[in-house]
This record gives C-alpha cells, structure tokens and sequence, in this order.
C-alpha cells in the first residue's frame, strides 16, 4: 500500500514535466493549426541549455534562474525560427508545417551532438533539495514534491493568462477563427510568434526540470513526443485543462502499468489513447474541429491522367529500371531495390493520405507488418520464397482491416494521431513479445529463394511486383471507386448525400493502402535478410511521410519521385556524412520553403507547361 | 472622399470575380451596394479589407493607398468590416468578443466603450457573460456589428446585415444603424434588395456579375425601374 502512493506520488511527478510540453504544443496548435513535430527537439533543448547553465549558475537562486533563463534562451530561438521560417509557411497545407518541423528536429538532433557530445549528461540535483523525504516508510524525493507542485501552478497561471488578460482573450478568439481576428485589425504575426514562444517556454521548461531527475541525452526529444502527441489527443487538442488530465493519466498508467501488466507496459498506454478516441473522438475535452482550412489533400487541381506522352515516358521509365543491372553493380542493384520497395510504400501512402485524405502518422505499421509475415512464417513454417511473398502481407491486411475500422470513425489530426497509437502498439508488441518476434534481436535468416538469391534476380522480381502494384493504385485512383474515395475526401456531406456510404469507401481504400503497404514490407524483409522492431518504428512512418510530400500531394506520382530522391539521398548521406541529420533536415527545411507544392507539384504546374502547347488562354493571375 | 476605389479586380484561383469596381464615398455619407447573391458584394468588400487571395487596383481610404495593406493594417486605420456570415466567436462571451475588436480611440471617428454599445444593442446589455454561441441569430448579427464599432472605425462596411433577421430584429438593428450614422460614421451597406437599405441609404450601386452597373441616387433608382428590375430580386 504504502508503495502503491509512492508510486503514485511517482507518477504525479512525472506528470508535471509532460504536461507542460504537452500544454505547449496544444496551445501552439490551437492557434497556428502547426502540429510541432519539433517540440520533443525544444524540450531536448531546454535540457541542455539548463545543464549547462547549472555548471555556471549555482546556488539555490542560482539553479532556479538557469532553469527559467534556459527556458527564456528556447523561447527566444522558437520565436525567431517561428518568424524566419513557419511565417513562410502558414498558407501552405497543414502537413508542410509537420514535415518543416521534422526537418528541424533532425537538425537540432545533430546540432545538439555537435555542441554537447554523444554521452548522456547528468545534471545537479536541486540545492536544497537534494535529499528524500520519508512518505508512510518510504523515501520519496524532495525535488520531486516541487514537480508536482509545479503542474497545477502552471495550469493556474495558462488559466489566469487566457481568461484575465486582452492576450489570452485574442488567443482564444484566434483559436476560433484567425481571420476575423485579422479583420477586427488584430496583427495575426505578432499574436502567432507570441504563442509560439510561449508553447516552446512551456516545452523547455519541461526540459529543464528534469534534468535533476534524469540523464540528458540526444535521444529525449523522440521520447517525449510521441507521449506528448498521445497526451494533446487524449485530453483534447487545443484544451489546456484536457492536456493535464491526460498527462496525469498517462504517467500514473506508465507508473503502474509496469507493475501490474509487465508485459504489456508499452502498449498500455496507446490501447488507452484508442479506446478514448474510439468513445470520444475529439478527446476527453476537445470540441470538434472548426474547419478554417481546406482538408489535406483537397487538390487544387484534381490527379491528371497521362496524355499518351506521359504513357510513354512511363514505358521508358521502366524500360531505364529494367537496364539497370547492366551497369550496376551488386550494391547499387541493392540500393535500387531499396529505393523501388520504398516507392511503393510511399505510393501506398499516398494512396491512404493524398486520395483518400486520411493522413497517417503510422504507416509503418503495414510495412511491418507485411515484413514480420515473411518472417514469423520463415522462422516458423519454413515458408520459402513464394509462399512468403504471398502470405506475408496477409497479416498487413488484417492489421488494415482492424486498425482501419477505428480509424475511419475519426477525421483529421484525430485520425492521424489513431494511426500513430496504432503503429505504436504493433511496434511494442514486436519489441515487447520476445517469445514470438524475438523482441530487440528480430528475425533473422528471410532470405531469398535460391533462383532469386542473385541481387539482379531479386532486383528484377522486386521491379516486377512494385511495378504492378503502382500500375495496380493508379488504376484504383481513376476508377468509381477512385472516384468515391476522393469525393469523400473533398466533402464528407456531398459524398454522403449521393448515397456513397463513407465509412465503408474509406475502411477499403484504409485496407488496400496497408496491403500495398505490406507487400512493400515483405520484399523490404527478403531485401535485408532479417527484421526488426525498427521497421515498424516512427522514424519509418515520417520517412513515408517526409518522401509522399516532398514528390507532392497533389500528383499521383509525385510520392514515387519523393521516395526516390528521399531514400537515395538518405542512403547517400548516411553513408557520406557524419552530420547527415543536420544535412538532410536542412534539405528538407529549404525543400519545403522553395516547393510548397512538392517536387512533382512544382513539375507540374510551372516547368512541365514549358513544354506544353498552352491548351487554353487563361487569364493573367497577378 | 473618404473612400475612392478604382478598377477593382479580384480573383478566387483562377476565377475572375470582380471587373474594374469603382465607388466613391463621401465622409458620413450611406451607400448601399445592392447586387443579387452571387453578384459579387461580399467580395468587394474583402478586396477591400484584403481578405481575398488577389487583387489589383486603387484603393484610397482618408489618403491612404491601402490597395496592397496587410487586413490588421487596414482596419487599423480606420475601416471596420462587418462579414456577412455573423463569424462572431462562438467560445467567448459577448464582453470577450467585444475585447477582440478593442483599438484606440482615433481621430475623426466616434469612440465608442462598451457600455455605449449596450445602449445602442440593448439586447445586449442582458447577456455581457454569455457565451456567442448561445446567442439567437439577431443577437449574433448585432454582436458583430458592435465588436467591429469597438474598433472606433470612421467607415464600416456591413455584409447583408438583415440577412435572414425576424422584422422585429430588422427594425432594432434599422435603428441602430441610423443611430450610427447621426454620430457621423460613413457606412456601405450590401443588400440583395431594397427594402432595407431604402431605410438609411443616400445613394446606391448596383452591382452585377462583378461589375458596376448602375450608381446614383436613390431617386435616381427609383425612377428607373428596369435597372431595379434587371438587377435587384424583387
């Protein structure tokens, strides 16, 4: 019993930190619609800074004024980053937002490598505070006590903030509908850098406070995030009081979790974020949504048939991958089946996000999926090559099938963040289920059939299926049923209101996206010869992510030009260089400033009309 | 003048809405801007606010060129919107809404505090601490009306204002604005019909497929039927 409240006391205590973040990044979204993937990179900040400012500043006063003017120094940089580069970008759809911050959680991943070291860093204790506290027997640190004061007190003084002060009173009203808050004369700049700021001050201080409990990594921003994504959804995006209940929630559900269920303690907490969604789908006590913008994916213009020109540059595309082997040699025909698997899976995507409009955070839970089929029906079955290959993905499917029910239930950020819960409970039962998948040490020994052991043979069986399967999706798209899903992505009304029944267009097209997704995973299994719990891991989600907005939404091959130049770019630089984080997350900042619309968006509306004999005089459009 | 506006284009995408609008106002004077729905008077008045995604052309507010200012800008200087769709926000209270439209007193317009404002909507007055979204339609309609006045605006543009209102809201928010316009304010006011506007207007223009089509009294109008017929609904 007694351990049971320290264990509790535990729990409140770790609350407090991910509140705080979790509160930033709600606030943040409410107004600026931005989903900070950065945040978990500004929480690392706010750690480092804070650590070393202590080795300066010490003292009671001391400690406490570096940790606030950690906070202050995060604060200021997320203001400057908000008014040179998220200015830019606020027009563009929602998601560019997201792959922007990606970008720059990559860079400060490396910057802060670069500044800090590799080794984990431990911080000071608290002054004054360095000791425990005996509670019912038990010692329980003083410091500790603080941290739970401090999420309470925060949450007091966000509440006196939004409701007392002409600040808070335009913060909610832009919430609501930023527009007219720029058309009662409001400067909607300096309100977003405000609230900015003040959601990255919240998310390094959070940081900061916890340097005296726990060690200061590179890895803490990863960490955090996905926690905090689970946080905002379950209390509510946007809702500062739902983010605390959930925080609290969550930690006492990681606090005694792993008491009472050991072996499932990492999904415990993503199977509470489906349960609450699938009952409340606009979490504990969020609102629903108010559509200020266009979905993601609504197309300004609708997907483009090929002219019988863009036919042939297809063939000759093919004709060019099938003559690759001639002149590569084995591991450049093993980079290229690697670029090949992943552009199905970002067509897979696509197919989910781009034409259906249901953005995933968690599409690599099909890849892996499809990858752990091939490989628990290798390590138990035997299963050769061509049985793998078919039933591999089998189990993509069922994934599909279930997750998709839930899924398509919600709508939005909402569904996205689903998607992501989902991900993450197959990627904890793949780390966790060490009888089956062999957990942390994966399956091992998928290889190839002898006929196709030869890297060209495989290349060519790899072409093949991947070919198929995207000729397979661009025929999805221009069919009824194409035709369907997308109606359902530009108005769920009008679709409903011509007898399409949604849920049930959705929930197949949810389904056929995971296959092809799966059999992308299969091949991508045989390809490496073994799988692990990576490949069902949030960095594998965002690499689709990253390669289907990079080739451009709005196209349908666009995300197979992303995947290409993406996955060749990141083999390259992995390969090449030691910073390739900071690298490519520089890339990827400038790539989505230059192209808003992708890289295949930006062929097709400004260079490919170069070569086009202009069809219709349009009107100058200033 | 207070406002002059000249060859006014605007475009939605690629679709062209508003051809070569011009208007000219006079300091406290009331114009309608009458038109059909779809005719193109809502997005005259975002153009002038810069809430549409292009325009082109002169817009001179009290000297200032504001053809290219940024929306907060704008207003800032003086021209208050009103939008048609009653965006009012439905989370806060109607004194919370009244706070977003808050701005300085400014010269050569009436300062307006809440406590005026309940006067002027005294259905208000008995509902400071409700939330907007618990407000019937009038209310809604006369809330925005008042949160863009606190903004202590020289000019107003009101967006169909009678839209949908029972005639017994219809006759308050008359009184209202003719309230308004004996402070001096200058006031454009869209409509789809006559009726109304008839109430407090001076002059009109008659707008239709995005162009001008007829300007001058309300006299004018009168005596010439077959515009009314050929533009207005009946």
């Amino acid at each position: 019993m007694d351990f049971l409240f320290v264990q509790f006391l535990n729990g409140l205590a770790s609350a407090s930190s991910l509140f705080l973040v979790a509160s930033g990044l709600s606030i943040i979204f409410g107004v600026t619609r931005i989903v900070n993937f950065a945040h978990g990179a500004f929480y690392m900040l706010g750690a480092y800074i804070a650590y070393t400012l202590t080795q300066h500043l010490t003292g009671v006063v001391g400690f406490w004024t570096a940790l606030l003017l950690a906070a202050l120094i995060v604060a200021a940089l997320g203001a400057l980053i908000e008014m040179t580069l998220l200015r830019r970008i606020y027009d563009a759809p929602e998601l560019f937002q997201l792959l922007a911050t990606f970008g720059l959680t990559l860079m400060v991943e490396d910057l802060v490598v670069m500044i800090w070291g590799p080794m984990e860093l431990l911080g000071p204790r608290a002054p004054g505070l360095e000791g425990a506290v005996p509670v019912f027997g038990q010692l329980f640190p003083a410091y500790d006590f603080v941290l739970i004061a401090l999420g309470p007190v925060v949450l007091g003084g966000l509440w006196l903030l939004f409701k007392k002060t002409r600040w808070g009173v335009l913060v909610r009203a832009a919430t609501q509908d930023r527009t007219m808050v720029s058309a009662l004369g409001v400067n909607q700049s300096w309100l977003f850098t405000s609230v900015f700021a003040l959601g990255i001050f919240l998310a390094a201080l959070g940081g900061a406070v916890q340097i005296p409990r726990e060690a200061v990594h590179h890895m803490m921003d990863l960490q955090i995030i996905v926690e905090v994504f689970v946080v905002v959804v379950i209390g509510g995006l946007g809702n500062v009081f739902g983010a605390f209940l959930a925080a609290v929630i969550i930690s006492e559900l990681n606090a005694f979790g792993i008491l009472l269920f050991p072996k499932i303690s990492l999904v415990l907490v993503f199977l509470v974020m489906a349960v609450v969604l699938v009952v409340r789908p606009h979490g504990l006590l969020g609102k629903a949504e108010s559509d200020s913008r266009p979905a993601i994916g609504t197309a300004i213009e609708p997907f483009r048939r090929f002219g019988t020109r863009g036919r042939n540059a297809m063939v000759a595309v093919l004709l060019g991958l099938a003559l690759v082997p001639l002149f590569a040699g084995n591991y450049l025909m093993s980079v290229g089946t690697e670029l090949l698997i992943f552009a199905l899976f970002a067509a897979s995507l696509h197919l989910m996000m781009g034409v259906g409009g249901m953005v995933s955070f968690g599409h690599a839970a099909y890849f892996g999926l499809g990858a752990y089929g091939a490989g628990l029906l290798v390590k138990y079955l035997g299963a050769p090559m061509e049985a793998a290959l078919v039933a591999g993905p089998v189990l993509a499917v069922a994934g599909a099938i279930l997750f998709g029910w839930f899924c398509v239930r919600l709508s939005g950020v909402y569904l996205a963040m689903l998607t992501l819960a989902f991900a993450q409970i197959v990627w904890s039962i793949m780390f966790q289920w060490y009888d089956v998948t062999g957990g942390d040490n994966g399956i091992l020994g998928i290889w190839p059939s002898r006929w196709a052991s030869d890297p060209m043979v495989f290349y060519y069986v790899t072409l093949a299926l991947c070919a198929a399967c995207i000729y397979a999706i661009r025929r999805i798209v221009f069919s009824p049923f194409g035709y369907a899903v997308r109606g359902c992505r530009d108005s769920v009304m009008r679709a409903e209101s011509i007898g399409i029944d949604r849920q049930r267009i959705q929930w197949l097209a949810f389904t056929l996206a995971g296959t092809f997704a799966g059999i992308a995973g299969t091949l991508y299994a045989y390809l490496k010869g073994s799988v692990f719990p990576d490949v069902v891991g949030i960095p594998t989600s965002v690499d689709g992510l990253v390669m289907v907005l990079l080739g451009g939404l709005q196209t349908v091959g666009g995300p197979i030009v992303g995947a290409a130049a993406y996955k060749a770019l990141s083999i390259w630089m992995t390969s090449q260089i030691d910073f390739w984080k900071l690298v490519l997350g520089a890339l990827i900042v400038v790539l989505v400033i230059a192209f808003p619309e992708g890289i295949a968006g930006f062929w097709q509306r400004r260079v490919s009309p170069l070569f086009r004999r202009s069809e219709t005089e349009e009107e100058a459009i200033p | 003048m207070k406002l002059e506006v000249h060859g006014l284009n605007a475009w939605y995408g690629r679709a062209h809405i508003l051809f070569d609008v011009h208007m000219r106002v006079a300091r406290g004077e009331v114009v309608a801007l009458l038109g059909r729905n779809g005719a193109g008077k809502s997005t005259t008045f975002a153009s002038l606010v810069g809430l549409v995604p292009a325009r082109r052309g002169d817009i001179v507010f009290d000297g200032h060129a504001v053809g290219a200012m940024k929306t907060h800008d704008v207003v800032r200087l003086g021209l208050g919107y009103v939008p048609e769709d009653r965006r009012i926000f439905t989370d806060l209270t109607v004194e919370e809404n009244l706070e977003v439209g808050r701005q300085p007193p400014r010269e050569g317009a009436p300062t307006w505090t809440p406590e005026m404002i309940y006067e002027l909507f005294p259905n208000l007055a008995s509902m400071r601490r409700r939330a907007g979204g618990h407000m019937s339609g009038g209310e809604q309609q006369m809330l925005t009306i008042a949160r863009t006045l606190m903004g202590n605006p020289s000019l107003v543009l009101l967006d169909e204002p009678s839209e949908g209102l029972a005639p017994k809201i219809v006759e308050q928010m008359a009184h209202a604005l003719i309230e308004m316009k004996r402070q001096g304010l200058t006031i454009i006011i869209s409509e789809q019909n006559l009726h109304f506007a008839r109430l407090i207007s001076d002059r009109a223009y008659i707008i239709e497929r995005g162009r001008v089509q007829f300007e001058g009294t309300l006299k004018e109008l009168d005596a010439n039927p077959e515009v009314r017929d050929a533009y207005l609904a009946v």
